[in-house]
Formats: structure tokens, C-alpha cells, sequence
């Protein structure tokens, strides 16, 4: 127990970096599997060689994309960016399939109705696709996320890993406190930003969630 | 009016869907597209507000050709009501109204108000304004679907197979609530449907199309009926249509006979037939001075005693009809 009082400055610089070096990636990801997702819906041939393609990318093994990728992009070994970028790549591979499920997703009469409205073709992905597709996406977002955080800790074998570095720590020391802190702040750490996101989730799609009618009244 | 001039629609695997389809159609009038499926009528109407183009011809909106117009602002000024209406899922139903003022950037206020005002006007109680279109009936939602595509107050509505998908007896409600409001409105609407009875119910005038989107006649509901053009025509107007060219037929003065005995009335409104034991005959239907001859045989037809009543607009008997009255009708 001192272990953990005489290193919370340690301890709180991992967690903030944990969080930093998984929910990074998830936000590029998004960025990136949004307008993806939508080219991949607009010429449909192109959505299964994507959707495979995430496939690949997403069964490389994660040690190995964070050694390679230095040498792709002529980062130093030891920078975070190397991490992002991996995790970026992860984030997208899965996230592009729900992002062409979600806006699969739109009813073609609702898709029908927004264009003989008069909504230009990228207003109505931003106005109509895309908050119909929110619980496909989100869907989606919720296991990437909590895979990332997981992921991260994988990071500690090159040295940058967040509360992985306190698994590394632990097991070098023969040790075994800061291996459970670290197992501790990563569970909590996943569960925190799950929350979080079906909270946002909630507050975006208040529609999804109303009853049926009640009664057959004209 | 808008105008088709040689209009043809050929997907690119050769299917003619519309073949050289001309057609005039008059302003502040229902004019129906009618037609089995494969008929082109859906194709058509589509062309209209450009969410299909046309491979040939010209369409017309009062004398300009609308390829030269810009689609998205040729839709916005076009009112549109599908199938199962297609409301956004994800936006309440007075938002939805909505959707077209604020596209062309009215200010919330006014485009709310505005959207409040025809929810009234479709007859939606407006306790419905801040659900989803989830938690409405298909009667519901259609209507919302309607106040939608009117917001904007466009000259002209699309209307395709709206109704179809509502039990008979929504259906019914809503036709006659679209006759009503077509009154007050006067636009211009285009209504598509596969019902011949439909057609002729809310038709000024119904364009019959045949496979392959030929026209095949255009003409009012009670011309149609009393002459349709080819075989085609008569077999698609159905086999009963002497019958029901009789809705067109308004005796100015139906000789009604005096209330017979046996009719039970309550404050004067007719409930049923006596015939000696405790409970009554059921009435069968009624028709107010003035309804169609459709209506008056149908009374006839559908009373135990073969007495058809007749009511005021209170719904007060004021006479009876039998066979005899409605064959002497169909001589003058």
C-alpha cells in the first residue's frame, strides 16, 4: 500500500497517458471511418473489399504493427505517435463496418423523402444518415474503445504503454502491487469511457429509445 | 400546369419504364396516374421533381422546362408524400414538418408556428407535435407526412400511393380529409395510385397508364367509367364500373316515400327495423338529400326491409326510397 502512496505522481501520469495514447485513436478513427463509410455506401462495391480489408488490418498482431510502423514513417521507436497511429489503423478497421451498417441503416423511403425534400446530397448525410446511423456507430465505438484501452498496455513491451509500464515495472521487481494497480486503473478506465459513451449515445438519440403507438387511432 | 412532352425513361438495361408519355396536367386539380404495376406511374411522378431524370422530352412546370432548374431548389418548392410518408425517425413530428421552411432558412419562430398550424389543419391532435414518428399510427404519421410535404406552401404536391399501406378504414378517413383539404388549398396534386377506386374517388381527372408507361386514357372519373377508350381501359375499370359510374349520378330530387311503421326511430334518428320480436333489424346504410345515386342504391341494397332511408345533414330520417324510386332515376 506505501508502494501506491509513494507513486501517485507515477501512477497518475500513466493513467493520464493511458487515456491520451487509447482515446486518441478513437477519435482519428472516427474522423477517418465517417467519410469512408460514406464513399463505401455511395459506390457499393467498394464496401465489401473495405469491410474485408478492415479485416486484415484488424488481425495484425499488435506488437508487430508497433515496431513496423516506425520504420514506415521514420518516427523514433520511443515515440507515442507511433502508438496513435497503430491504434488508429485498429479503430478504423472495425469502425468502418458499422459505419456502412449504420447508414445501411436508413430506411429507403426516409432516404427517399430527404432528397425530394430538397436536401443537398452532404446535408442530408450530415442532417439524416448519420444520427439515424448514431446506434450503429456507437455500437461500434463502444468495443473499439475498450479494445484500445486494453491494447495500449501491449505498448509497454516498446516502452511507451501507459499503465502497461507498470505491469513491466511489477514484473522486473518481482513485485506484485503495481501490476494490480495497473489492472485495477485499466478495468476502471474501461468501464469509465463505456459509460460515457452510452451516456452520450443516449443523449443523442432520444428517438431511439420512445415506445410504439399505442392504439390504432387515425 | 405541368406539362409532359414526349417524356421517355429508359434504364440503362434497356427497360422502358415511361414511353413517350405526353400529358397536360391542369393547375389547383387532383389528377390521378393510375395503372397496374410496371405501368411507369411511380417513374413518372418522380420525373416531376427530378429524383429521377428523364432520358428524353421535356417536362414543364407553367411553361419552364424544369432541366434547367437547379433540383434541389425545383424540390424544395414541391411538396412530396410517400408510401409510409418517410419521416426522419430521428426528429419529432412538428421538426419534421418543419424540415422544408428551415431548409430554405426561415427563422425557427415562423417555421415552427407554421408547422404547428398544419398539424392542426391535417387533423393531428397537436399533443403528437413533440413525439417521434415511432410512437404514431400509420394514419398518424401519413398525416404528418402530408402537413410535411405542405409547409412550404408549394403550388404543387406529389402524392404517391400514400394511402396504401392504412387499413380500409383509415384509408377512407383520409381520402375524404384530403378532398376536404383540397378544398380550402387548391394545389396542384398529383396522386399516384394502383386502385382504380381511389382514382376515381379523388381524381378531377385520372391518366390511365399501361405497361411499358403508355398513356392510355385521360379523361374525368365519370368519362372514364361511362367510356373508356379501349379493352385495356374497360378491363382495368373493372367489370362493376356501371355501377360505380353511379356515384357521379346526383338525382336532383329523389321521390321519397313516407317514414313506414315499422322503422324505429330515437329523437327522430332512424336505429333500426321492427319485425314483431324485442330486438330490432339492423338499419343498413343510410344517404343524405343530394348523395349520389351510388349512395341511394347502396341504402336500398344494404336494408333487411329493401327500404333504403334517407336523412338530413342531422342525420334525422326524412323519408324512405325503395327498387322502384332508384329505377325511375336511372330512366330520367
Amino acid at each position: 500500500m506505501s508502494w501506491i502512496g509513494d507513486n501517485t505522481g507515477l501512477i497518475w501520469d500513466q493513467l493520464r497517458e493511458h487515456l491520451y495514447l487509447a482515446i486518441l485513436p478513437v477519435i482519428f478513427g472516427l474522423i477517418i471511418s465517417i467519410p469512408l463509410g460514406y464513399i463505401a455506401t455511395r459506390y457499393s462495391w467498394l464496401s465489401n473489399p473495405l469491410i474485408a480489408f478492415g479485416g486484415v488490418l484488424y488481425s495484425l498482431p499488435s506488437i508487430a504493427l508497433f515496431i513496423v510502423i516506425p520504420a514506415i514513417l521514420g518516427t523514433k521507436v520511443l515515440s507515442t505517435v507511433n502508438i496513435i497511429v497503430a491504434l488508429t489503423i485498429y479503430t478504423v478497421s472495425l469502425l468502418i463496418r458499422n459505419v456502412i451498417d449504420g447508414l445501411r441503416s436508413v430506411p429507403p423511403d426516409v432516404r427517399q423523402s430527404a432528397i425530394a425534400v430538397g436536401y443537398g446530397s452532404l446535408h442530408r448525410v450530415v442532417a439524416v444518415d448519420l444520427p439515424i446511423a448514431v446506434p450503429v456507430i456507437f455500437a461500434g465505438l463502444r468495443v473499439v474503445t475498450v479494445a484500445n484501452i486494453s491494447m495500449v498496455s501491449v505498448g509497454a513491451v516498446i516502452g511507451i504503454g501507459g499503465l502497461g509500464e507498470l505491469f513491466t515495472l511489477g514484473f522486473q521487481k518481482d513485485f506484485l502491487t503495481p501490476v494490480v494497480v495497473g489492472v485495477v486503473l485499466s478495468l476502471l478506465l474501461a468501464l469509465c469511457a463505456d459509460l460515457i459513451i452510452v451516456t452520450l449515445q443516449r443523449v443523442l438519440t432520444p428517438w431511439a429509445r420512445v415506445a410504439s403507438p399505442v392504439g390504432e387511432v387515425a | 400546369m405541368i406539362e409532359f412532352e414526349d417524356v421517355t425513361k429508359r434504364y440503362p438495361d434497356g427497360t422502358v419504364a415511361v414511353d413517350k408519355l405526353s400529358l397536360r396536367i391542369p393547375s389547383n386539380q387532383i389528377t390521378v396516374l393510375v395503372g397496374p404495376s410496371g405501368c411507369g406511374k411511380t417513374t413518372s411522378l418522380r420525373m416531376i421533381n427530378r429524383t429521377i431524370e428523364r432520358t428524353s422530352g421535356t417536362i414543364s412546370i407553367d411553361g419552364e422546362d424544369i432541366s434547367g432548374k437547379d433540383a434541389v431548389t425545383l424540390r424544395r418548392g414541391i411538396g412530396y408524400v410517400i408510401q409510409n410518408a418517410g419521416l426522419f425517425p430521428h426528429k419529432t413530428v412538428v421538426d419534421n414538418v418543419a424540415t422544408v421552411p428551415k431548409l430554405l432558412g426561415w427563422d425557427k419562430r415562423k417555421a415552427h408556428d407554421t408547422a404547428m398550424e398544419l398539424l392542426e389543419r391535417v387533423g393531428l391532435d397537436l399533443k403528437l407535435a413533440q413525439r417521434y414518428p415511432a410512437q404514431l399510427s400509420g394514419g398518424q404519421q401519413q398525416r404528418v407526412g402530408v402537413a410535411r410535404a405542405l409547409a412550404a406552401d408549394p403550388a404543387i404536391m406529389l402524392m404517391d400511393e400514400p394511402f396504401s399501406a392504412v387499413d380500409p378504414i383509415v384509408r377512407h378517413q383520409l381520402q375524404e380529409e384530403l378532398l376536404r383539404l383540397q378544398r380550402d388549398i387548391g394545389k396542384t396534386i398529383v396522386f399516384v395510385t394502383h386502385d382504380i377506386d381511389e382514382a376515381i374517388k379523388l381524381g378531377d381527372n385520372v391518366a390511365v397508364l399501361q405497361v411499358g408507361g403508355k398513356l392510355a386514357q385521360f379523361s374525368p372519373p365519370a368519362e372514364l367509367l361511362a367510356n373508356p377508350v379501349d379493352d385495356f381501359v374497360r378491363g382495368f375499370v373493372g367489370q362493376d364500373r356501371g355501377y360505380r359510374a353511379l356515384t357521379f349520378v346526383h338525382p336532383d330530387e329523389l321521390r321519397v316515400h313516407p317514414l313506414p311503421a315499422e322503422l324505429a326511430l330515437q329523437d327522430g334518428v332512424p336505429v333500426g327495423w321492427r319485425n314483431g320480436s324485442q330486438e330490432l333489424l339492423p338499419l343498413g346504410s343510410v344517404f343524405k338529400r343530394g348523395d349520389s345515386l351510388r349512395a341511394a342504391l347502396d341504402a336500398v341494397l344494404t336494408s333487411p326491409t329493401g327500404c333504403g332511408v334517407c336523412v338530413d345533414d342531422n342525420g334525422k330520417a326524412i323519408g324512405v326510397i325503395d327498387q322502384t324510386t332508384v329505377a325511375e332515376a336511372l330512366r330520367s
